[in-house]
Order: structure tokens, then sequence, then C-alpha cells
């Protein structure tokens, strides 16, 4: 069965809803409803077939398959299930089944779109242009009014028609737009010209002159479609961002299969499937490399410019590029699931959400329309009534000055391209900002908590320092610790690991092996006995560890955790392992601080280890020894001082936090870069981005604000403008032709002025 | 005053409150249309897309998903994007076709949806 009916991309997109309520608890009812497309159905039995499949596949709840749309929409839970199983439960069956929108078929929406937008685009162009020349030619050649006449039903028709089918579409909805503005103010005027050509006497004979407005109704036409067309063109433009990301995906993969490479399209790669990238390629879909080495550069995806080495165990991202090396991995999410697909799902997510300023401009425009008919009605009297000259003129002209320079799209205009642009540029600089309330909450933030680990630190132990006594050298010591601690399954052993690998890759055999818990190990390594572990294994061991106490109690201070190492029977040094601080966390501390923002340490780690991360990290205040479920309450009373708080830390242990925060901040690191906690996700690790956001932040909601600014305060001068009222004091008038240009250049000049925040610099 | 500038003034103050009369008071009831149960138990509606929504309002029963197919008869770029905020919805209508966008309301009260730039709205009313 054909899938175009339903299959516009977007039906595809779906998407899973969430059906658990989002208020406490959600994570115990979690049960998530995903839909996606089914090919090959041709009947109810086929139907009743795929249903039947589906609901006896474990963890699903309710499943219903839909002949008519091609899809079936499953409700599961995410811990016994998932949606590829579903889509592979489906295909068992030899009916077809496509997990629902990767990010191919975001790329191909937005192609459909973007060819809609350049037919509209070209479309109007040539009609304002047309008209526009029209529109001239009447004005300087003055043609006879039949002549007038006859042009102008033309551009009504031709490139007006819109307009006024629009207008009586919206009017039998007793709703009423800027189409309704525009063609009362051009039908007015054409209605009321075309008896005056066929009837002047009628008109003269009872003192109203017989005047034409027909070159001003096709400039208007013209002026306004001319202002149509940029801004059709620029509001393309606040969506690039996003574009750019859905054609991150190359169509298809290599991908090995019992010896052979071979192309596979995107759709048909299956998890656990090994994939081949060579150099200079993107990477088709997410994994964990299995073989090879190489750098690779994700900017497109997380913002961070410096490339990332990959090596065996590595996660790789779908739509990043492979820079120099080759290598194999293991496609592991693909789909809906993918990195990709995720971020830029979050991203529309966030374009399609409202932020609070947006209540005023609903509220002002949702009256507009009617209430600027009501004061274009008012005017005509007035002036009917005052002037002492050419009353019916004077009146007329005004009214319809008022209908053609208000302008409510303007006002629609004004907060949500700022956040087109503004989370697209926050996508740009690896910070997914989940909605215009969140952007808009950040600019408030006064105080920044960092969590410790994984957020201010790199969230992994490492070698940080290492004494080596009796004449061996460091690496010496680190090659007959490491042995012993590669058997071991303790995270500091493997801190020492990485360590001696990565002064020579070869290890020698440890034979031997013991562990002794919450002490250490010991074993043979080319025949030395080697001890490995704390002062007490030392003691237990016979050794007088007091040579190296003043050095490690040193260590200790500085946060660290020294190992004592014996080998042969005599105390060989010390091998101290910290978490280290990430690169860029002490900067980016500054930066805050030089924003005016306290930062706050928070950890559950000891007050040592909290104090010596926070000295190097440039934090003066410390929250140490807070245990999990302590968080919240530490934030709460934060927010009792009257701060206002941002949470930074990783999007798992620390969601709660996030959540109690007035913004959570998760570090989307390793393996989940698209973190679904919090109301901003940093995708590359790097915490200079915070500043980045509270930047970001601040110049979008001033963007917002001029743009209402603007929006607000033209119709509020133009509109008593042109209905006369500087006419008494300055005989300031605004001929309808004028209105319209202005009008026409009020919603490019809020579109322009959004787009500025895509080169705004930030932090 | 004349008898025209008489007729001038009465006819205004009543085009006007004919105005106000029609856009804000008059036309609620009419465009609202409730759902109806589709051929697998899901509630359905079409709501045709062409200067705006028709109906405005959707009334639904509460429980389940709500299936919403989006009829656009027209090109215009405004109309391009249907939203809904509550749910972080954001599709795409492509024009002259029809577009189903599924919503799982988790209770009774009223979700908004609008038009890509906030400028057209509808709401669907959970009972």
């Amino acid at each position: 069965m054909s899938r175009s009916d339903l299959k516009t991309p977007a039906a595809a997109a779906a998407g899973r809803v969430s059906t658990a309520a989002d208020a406490a608890g959600a994570a115990r009812a979690a049960r998530e409803t995903v839909t996606f497309p089914v090919t090959g159905m041709s009947c109810a039995a086929c139907q009743a077939r795929v249903q039947r499949e589906l609901e006896r596949t474990p963890g699903v709840e309710e499943a219903a398959v839909n002949l008519l749309l091609n899809s079936a929409t499953v409700s599961f839970e995410p811990s016994r299930t998932s949606p590829e199983r579903l889509v592979e439960a489906v295909r068992a069956t030899g009916y077809g089944a496509e997990l629902p929108s990767g990010a191919a078929d975001l790329a191909a929406e937005e192609a459909e779109r973007d060819r809609q937008a350049e037919a509209e685009y070209r479309s109007l162009r040539m009609k304002s242009l047309v008209s526009l020349a029209l529109g001239i030619a009447a004005m300087v050649l003055a043609p006879p009014p039949a002549v007038a006449l006859v042009a102008t039903t033309f551009v009504m028709l031709w490139a007006g028609r819109h307009f006024y089918v629009r207008a009586w579409q919206a009017f039998r909805h007793h709703a009423a737009d800027m189409n309704t503005l525009i063609a009362v103010g051009t039908g007015a005027a054409y209605l009321y010209s075309v008896p005056a050509t066929l009837a002047p006497r009628f008109f003269e004979s009872r003192g109203v002159p017989a005047d034409v407005y027909y070159e001003a109704v096709i400039l208007i036409i013209a002026l306004i479609l001319l202002g149509n067309a940029l801004e059709a063109r620029a509001r393309r433009r606040t969506s690039a961002a996003l574009r750019a990301l859905t054609r991150l995906q190359p169509d298809t993969a290599r991908v090995s299969k019992d010896g052979a490479e071979i192309l596979v399209p995107i759709g048909a790669v299956r998890p656990g499937d090994t994939v081949v990238v060579r150099p200079g390629e993107r990477i088709p879909v997410d994994g964990e490399v299995s073989e090879g080495a190489s750098a690779v550069d994700e900017s497109m995806l997380t913002g961070e410019s410096l490339p990332v080495e990959k090596g065996p165990g590595s996660r790789v991202y779908g739509g990043t590029i492979n820079a120099t090396g080759a290598f194999q991995y293991r496609a592991t999410t693909l789909g809906a699931a993918s990195a990709l697909a995720r971020i830029v799902k979050l991203l529309r997510e966030a374009q399609a959400s409202r932020a609070p300023l947006q209540r005023l401009a609903d509220r002002i425009s949702a009256v507009f329309v009617p209430t600027v008919i009501s004061i274009a009605i008012a005017t005509f009297v007035i002036w009917y009534l005052v002037a002492d000259v050419a009353p019916a003129v004077r009146a007329f002209t005004s009214a319809v000055s008022v209908l053609i320079i208000a302008c409510p799209c303007a006002m629609g205009l004004a907060i949500p391209t700022a956040i087109m642009v503004a989370t697209g540029r926050g996508a740009e600089l690896g910070l997914l900002i989940k909605g215009g309330a969140a952007l808009e909450r950040i600019r408030a933030v006064n105080t920044v908590v960092l969590d410790k680990t994984g957020t201010v630190t790199e969230g992994k132990p490492a070698v940080t320092d290492v004494v080596a006594l009796g004449g061996r050298s460091e690496p010496e010591l680190l090659a007959l610790a490491a042995p012993v601690e590669a058997l071991s399954e303790h995270p500091l052993g493997a801190a020492i690991v990485t360590a001696a690998r990565a002064r020579s890759p070869e290890l020698a055999p440890a034979e031997g092996f013991r562990a002794l818990p919450g002490h250490g190990a010991r074993g043979t390594v080319r025949g030395v006995e080697v001890v490995v572990g704390n002062r007490a294994m030392m003691t237990d061991a016979g050794l007088d560890p007091s040579p190296l106490d003043g050095v490690a109690a040193g260590l200790a201070a500085a946060g660290k955790t020294p190992m004592y190492v014996a080998a042969g029977g005599a105390l060989a040094g010390v091998i101290a392992v910290a978490d280290t601080i990430r690169p860029t966390s002490r900067e980016a501390v500054a930066e805050l601080r030089g924003m005016g923002l306290d930062v706050v340490l928070l950890t559950g780690d000891n007050r040592r280890t909290a104090d010596a991360v926070a000295h190097e990290a440039g934090i003066e205040r410390v929250l140490a020894e807070v245990l999990p479920e302590g968080k919240v309450a530490e934030l709460e009373r934060l927010q009792a001082e009257g701060r206002v708080v941002a949470m930074v830390g990783d999007g798992i242990n620390d969601a709660p936090a996030l959540a109690q925060a007035d913004v959570g901040i998760a570090m989307g690191t390793g393996a989940d870069i698209a973190a679904e906690a919090g109301d901003v996700v940093i995708l590359h690790g790097d915490l200079r981005a915070v500043g980045r956001a509270i930047h970001l932040s601040r110049r979008t909601v001033a963007t917002m604000r001029q743009n209402l600014f603007w929006a607000f305060i033209y119709n509020v001068i133009g509109i008593p403008v042109a209905a006369g009222a500087l006419y008494p004091g300055w005989g300031i008038r605004l001929s309808p032709v004028i209105a319209s240009a202005a009008m026409a250049l009020s919603s490019v000049s809020v579109v322009s002025n959004s787009l500025r925040l895509r080169r705004a610099a930030i932090g | 005053m004349s008898g025209t500038e008489w007729l001038v003034l009465l006819g205004g103050i009543a085009a006007i409150a004919w105005v106000n009369w029609y856009f804000f008071l008059s036309g609620r009831a009419t465009a609202t249309a409730a759902a109806r149960g589709g051929a697998d138990g899901v509630q359905e509606v079409t709501v045709v897309v062409q200067g705006g929504y028709e109906p405005r309002e959707v009334r639904v029963r509460p429980g389940g998903p709500v299936r919403i197919v989006f009829d656009r008869r027209e090109t215009s770029g405004c109309t391009e994007d249907v939203v809904f905020p509550d749910f972080g919805i954001r599709r795409f209508l492509p024009p002259e076709r029809k577009t189903v966008v599924e919503i799982t309301p988790p209770a009774p009260g009223s979700y908004e949806f609008t038009c890509g730039m906030g400028m057209f709205r509808g709401k669907v009313i959970v009972e």
C-alpha cells in the first residue's frame, strides 16, 4: 500500500509522547508510547496479525495497529522492551517496519519545507515587482481612470488575491488577521473608486469629489507583498541551525559482513552490526569503537571545536566526521534513539515552546484587528465631522491609512523568532536549551551550584603523582604496580593501569594475584613480589611505611588518594590517584565570578578533597559531605536566601537537584550527550558553556523586549499618526501608500533583529 | 450638524458596535467539534487549515490518545507549522495534504495549538 497519503515525513515523526504524567512519580509510572510506520498490510487480517504479535511481545501494555494510517501505536514499559525490539517483532511477522523519525526523515521534511518556502518567496517577489512597476507607472503616467481601473482589478485579482481569500475565510470563522486589514483597506479604496470612475456626476452633484485611489491600491499591495517576500526569506534563516543538524546524517553506512564491506542504507543498519569508517568520512550511526583509532570532529553535534580522540571502547556519534584514522565500530543506538535524533528532537521541542513574555503579545494580538477596525471607523467619522475642506476625502484616506499601517504581524513574530534563533545559536555553541521559559529564566541566575564529580572534575580518577624510592624511575614503579592492579577491579587501580599503558603499552603478566578488599592487592611481576595498597596493607605485609608517611599525608591533604607500593620486600614508592579537574573549569569559574555570580561547589565527597578541588578551580564556597538526598535541601536553603540558583550536574545522579534548581543544567557526557534531565544540556562537558548560556539568555531576552517594544510602539505611534493626530498641530498626514511601506518594514525589522542573535558575541 | 453628518456619526457607531460584536461575542459556538472514535478506538477529529483552524475547538473525552488530522488546504507560509506547546510538538503541515498529529492529554483541561508564529490558535478541550 502506498504510504504517500500519510507518509509525509512528519507522520513518521509521530514520535514518542510520554504518557506518564509530568508530576512526581513519573519515573515509577514510566510508560512510553511510540508510533511507527508499518508497511505491507493490505487487509484487516494482516492488521490483526501484526497487532497480535505486538501484544504478545513482553513489556507491551497496549498495541493499536491502524490499517489506514499504516502505523502501529504501542505503549510499553521502557524497562522491559524498546522501540527497536517492537520493530523487530513486526518484521518477524513478514511486514515492514521502521523506527520513527531518524534525522533522515527530518532532513526530507526540511527539504520539502525549503521547496515550499522558495516557491512562496519567488511567487511573492514576482507579484510584488510587477505590481510595483504598475503602481509607479500609474502614478507617473496618470492614465485615464478607466485604464487604471483595469490595471487595479488585475493586480487585486492576480497579486493580492490571497489577501481577500484569507480575509474572507478568517471572517467566516469570526476571526480577523492582517489579511482582514489589508482586504478592508484596499477593498474600501477600490469600492470608492469604481463608482467615482463610472459615474463621476453622481458624486459631484452631491458635493463629494469623484476621486480615485487606484495607484494607492496597487502600491499598497505591491509594498506589502514585498515585505512578505523579505519576511519569508528572513524567517527561513531563523531555523537554519535546526536544518543544518537534520542534514548531518549520511544516507548510507559501510557495514562489514562475513569479511566483505557492503554499502547499505542507513535504515538497514541493525544494532550490533560492524560499521567501517574511512578517513574523512561522516560517521553514519552511533556506536562503540571495536578496532582502530582516530580523531573525530564532533563540533557539529557538541560545539566542541577540537577533534576528540577515539580508540577501542570509545563512543562515536552518527553525523560527526572522522578525521585521519580508519576504524570499525559496533552500531548501538539507531533511529530516534540516536544522539543526533534526540538533539534534533529536543531542539524542535524547544523551538515549539513558548516564552512567558509571549503572553503579553498574545493578549494584545487577540483583540488587535477588531480594535484597529473600530479605530479606523472612528477616524472616518471624526474627520468627516471636523474637516472644513473635503471632509469625505480626508476621512476616507485617514481611515484607510489606519487600516494599512496597523501591523499585528510584528507582534506575533517578536517572541517566536527570537526563540528560534536563540535555541539554534545555543545548539551551535553546544548548548541545548529546552524551551523559551528556560531561555528566559537563565538570565536571572545569580548563584551557580556546581556538582564536583564529572562537572568540575573529569569524573574518573587519574594518576597525578608518582614518588619512587630506591633508584627506580617513575615509569618503572608504574610498570611494577600496573600488572597487579590490572587484575583488581578497583577504579583507582584502573587509573594506574591507564597511566602505565600510556608510558609503555605492554604490561608484564602478574602471577599469584590476591586482592584484599578495602586494603589493596598483591602478586608477582617478573619474579618480584609486589604489594600495592593503603598504609594498613604495608603493615600487614610486615613493612614499615613510615618513610613515606610525610609524602602520603601531603598528597592526602591535596585531596588525592595515596597508594603505597612495595616490591621485593622493600618499600618502593607512592602513587597518588585523584579525580582531576577539567582543563576548562578554572577559567569557567573565573568567568562566572567575573559576571557577578556566586559559585558554590556541592559534593558528597569529604571536605578535604572538596576543598582541594575548590581551591584548584577557584571556588570559595564549598558544601561538602552532602548526601545525594541532601542536595535538594541545600538548594532549597540557597533559594530561601532569595537566590536564583542554577545547578550544574550530571543528568542521572543529580536529576532531583537539577529539578529543584531554578535552572537545571545537565552535563551531557560520554555515553549520553543528549541527557533528558535539566532545562539546559551542555553537550561537550565544558563548564564554560554555563557562562555562555547566561550571556545568550541575557541577549535573547533583550532582543525579545526590543522586538515587543518596537512592534508595540510602532502601532502605538503609527496608528494615531495615520489617523491624523498630528494634523491639527503640525499638518502631518500619512498617505495610505506611506503607511503600507511602514507596515511592510515593521515585521521585516523584527525578524532581522532576531536574526542578529546568530552573530551576537556570546561569552 | 447636517443630516448627512448625523447619518455618518450614527452609522459609524453602529459599525463599531457590529465589528466588536461579530469578532468578540458571536460565533464562539460554531467553531467547536467533538472527536469521534476511529477504527481502532482512538478518538479522531479533522481540522481544516485554511486561513485559520476549522474547527477552532476540539472536544474530546478524557483518557487515551487523540488523533488530530490537519487538512491543510493552502500554501500560505503562515500555517506551515502546527505547534502544541504543552506536548513539545512542532509539526510541518505540507500544503494540500493531511497530516496526523497524535497527542495524549494527561488530564482534563484545555490544550492549545497554534501556528508556527502563534498567530492562529485552536484548542483541544478534554472534558
